[in-house]
């Protein structure tokens, strides 16, 4: 069972599935999400609708484009043999 | 003292000293056998002890040496330790080499003895054996890069260790106290250097590339035992010392931060784990200086889930460098076909950190969060929520998809998941996962379990609707966010410069400064010696040599020629004529009476006078 899970989860000939499955998901999620009740909060932000969701993407591509922009830009990114030499 | 109390970390440090006589099943047995026992008798103490007891306490040159204090917090930290010992345990039982298994041990044994500690020169001796024991794990992985490393590991941590012990004296010289419990922040060096010892110990930034510089330079099962118990020693002794410390909250906050960004760049399977313990150890450290009930409770919780689930992914991450001998990920990809079981438990322990609902990050990693709302400190806040995406995007995500589905692996990789119709580790690796996965699991859906066994009372509830989808927001649009942005995230056969930078390049400019203007300064005092300065010496001593035998000796020599010449005369005086001796001494005394009459008168004193 947990071959064919796996199978399911690397084979490309199940992209397209995966993908539709994935969005369901994230469609459920927020929808979950704009209907709980939520208690009250600290800050006014997490009151707003699919805050969360935003927040997680923002999030997402802020880390990657910091951290590239860091390696490249910064010079934080070296050749392997950079202490070797 | 009470004399029934047994210490479960010398368990583990005499019980390495057998271990290099026994061979085959019967090591086997007594490998497993040892945390066994200290399992059971920590769990036994989490029912028994008076909170507050104290054990073992003796008197050594002045100082009271408290080796076993009993409360909540050192149960929960042993119980964990022990637990996972036991994992690493099973994880390396195939291993032969037996210098790793007693290095193992004494590691483990020193952070039980560390966590029982009840003085601060108990705790610093233990700390010690910790730095040698777990550089060990290092140096046996043998080749000049993990030597190197290894090399690293030990002058950051005997530097740790001296700042420590500078603070430690000084603390008890100002107190007069030597008692392992809070500091008081007076602003004296005492309170800096004991807190500069700890941090550092914690991976704190700028004291963090100790851990990622040789954590993936360890031994595929050196790395689990050290994943588990040098930082979070660390955040025990800071829960201990520095509760409500505020300079703790940014510290912490900012390293969780720091391990994401650099997860980013890394292409190490092992080093970017690594970045992780970084991430995750901030939320501890922001947790102890936050100081609240709740926030101690969420750092002690979360070190209690984390060395489990990290654990875990160090066990993944070694039995992919066991099976394929490869550890980056430009060189990895296409697995999930050969090592599905691996990738499971894997991904358990990915979802574990992750946060999800139901794995024990969600229970642990959310008091603290939870802990910064109520504060409230909304920049913390914020700053630990997007460092909780950051963990799912590298260890969830980036890590499993080039690991076992990516395909841009080398071609020697392709080769072996070919010609192999599976490549899932030894079974001991398999159980030693599955045990760590299931208490992943456990402490996610039955979180009261932990809580009880937490120092403070809890009040809090982590499965309210709105937290699950809450996090599950966050967590799968950060999922979106990876798959849209994918191309990007692609690793790369680079190195990220981080803080060792200072001491790996710093050395080369004192070695540069040593072969240049050092050795240039050198040069010119020994050509100005042996030109100018030899030159003067040897025309002095020339000059003192002629002074010595044309002068010196000349008179020397005179004198003694002429009291020779003199002895001479006389000889020839002496005649053997009695009389020629009696007219000598009227002779004498005459001229005695003329010569003292004449000096008398010359003088005008004499006798006349």
């Amino acid at each position: 069972m947990i071959s064919k899970l796996m199978r399911f989860i690397g084979d490309p000939t199940y992209t397209r599935r995966r993908w539709q499955l994935f969005i369901a998901a994230l469609v459920l999620t927020v929808a979950a999400d704009l209907l709980v009740t939520k208690g009250p909060a600290a800050f006014f932000w997490q009151h707003l609708p699919g805050w969360n969701a935003l927040f997680g993407l923002v999030s997402c591509l802020l880390i990657i484009f910091i951290s590239k922009f860091l390696g490249y830009r910064c010079g934080l990114m070296r050749e392997e043999d950079y202490y070797d030499e | 003292m009470t004399s029934d109390w047994l210490h479960p970390g010398l368990l583990y440090i005499l019980g390495a000293a057998l271990i290099p006589f026994l061979r085959n099943r019967v090591r086997q047995v007594y490998l497993l056998l040892i945390p066994l026992l200290a399992l059971l008798y920590v769990v036994s103490m989490l029912f028994d002890s008076q909170p507050g007891s104290s054990h073992w306490q003796f008197q050594f040159i002045g100082l009271d040496l408290i080796l076993g204090r009993v409360d909540k917090l050192s149960t929960l930290f042993a119980l964990v330790f022990t637990t996972m010992s036991l994992i690493g345990s099973i994880y390396s039982l195939h291993l032969r080499a037996t210098g790793e298994h007693v290095a193992a041990y004494l590691y483990v044994g020193s952070a039980l003895g560390v966590v029982f500690a009840g003085d601060f020169f108990t705790l610093f001796i233990f700390w010690e054996i910790m730095a040698f024991a777990s550089a060990y794990l290092v140096f046996a992985q043998r080749g000049e890069p993990a030597r190197a490393a290894g090399v690293r590991y030990l002058l950051v941590h005997i530097s740790g260790g001296l700042c420590l012990l500078a603070g430690i004296v000084i603390h008890y010289a100002q107190t007069g106290s030597s008692v392992f419990g809070p500091i008081v922040n007076s602003g004296g060096l005492a309170f800096a250097l004991i807190l500069v010892g700890f941090i550092l110990n914690a991976a704190v930034p700028p004291f963090n590339a100790w851990l990622t510089d040789a954590y993936p330079e360890a031994t595929v099962t050196g790395a689990v035992f050290m994943s588990a118990f040098t930082t979070k020693t660390a955040v025990y002794v800071l829960l201990r010392s520095y509760p409500g410390t505020d300079v703790l909250v940014w510290l912490g906050t900012a390293m969780a931060v720091y391990g994401v960004v650099y997860a980013v760049l890394e292409n190490d399977c092992r080093r970017l784990l690594a970045y992780h313990i970084v991430s995750q150890v901030g939320y501890m450290v922001a947790g102890v200086g936050l100081g609240t009930a709740l926030a101690l409770n969420g750092a002690s919780a979360h070190a209690f889930a984390h060395i489990l689930y990290k654990g875990l992914l160090f066990m993944g991450a070694g039995a992919v460098i066991y099976m394929t001998g490869r550890r980056k990920l430009t060189e990895l990809g296409g697995l999930y076909k050969v090592m599905p079981l691996t990738l499971t438990l894997y991904m358990i322990g990915a979802v574990s950190i992750s946060a999800f609902p139901l794995f024990s990050g969600f229970v642990s990693k959310s008091m603290v969060v939870a802990a910064a709302e109520h504060d409230p400190r909304a920049w913390v806040f914020l700053l630990l929520t997007l460092a909780s995406a950051g963990t799912f995007l590298h260890t969830g995500l980036k890590l499993p998809y080039y690991m076992f589905f990516g395909n841009n692996h080398s071609v020697s990789t392709e080769r072996i998941i070919k010609t192999a119709q599976s490549l899932e580790p030894p079974i001991n690796m398999l159980v030693a996962m599955a045990i760590a996965a299931l208490l992943c699991i456990g402490i996610g859906v039955f979180p009261n379990l932990l809580y009880t066994l937490l120092p403070y009372p809890v009040d809090f509830e982590p499965y309210t609707p709105a937290h699950i989808t809450g996090s599950l927001s966050i967590l799968l649009f950060t999922a979106l966010g990876f798959f849209l942005f994918l191309k990007h995230l692609d690793p790369e056969q680079t190195i990220s410069l981080d803080t060792d930078w200072f001491y790996r390049k710093g050395s080369r400019i004192i070695m540069w400064l040593a072969n240049n203007p050092i050795a240039r300064y050198e040069a010119v005092v020994s050509e100005l010696v042996n030109t100018t300065i030899l030159r003067f010496l040897h025309t002095c001593a020339a000059l003192g040599l002629w002074i010595d035998i044309r002068i010196i000796d000349g008179i020397v020599n005179g004198l003694a020629h002429t009291v020779l010449r003199c002895g001479e005369k006389l000889r020839h005086m002496e005649t053997g004529v009695l009389s020629h001796y009696a007219l000598g001494m009227a002779l004498g005394i005459v001229l005695s009476a003329v010569l003292y009459a004449a000096i008398g008168f010359g003088l005008g004193f004499g006798p006349g006078n």
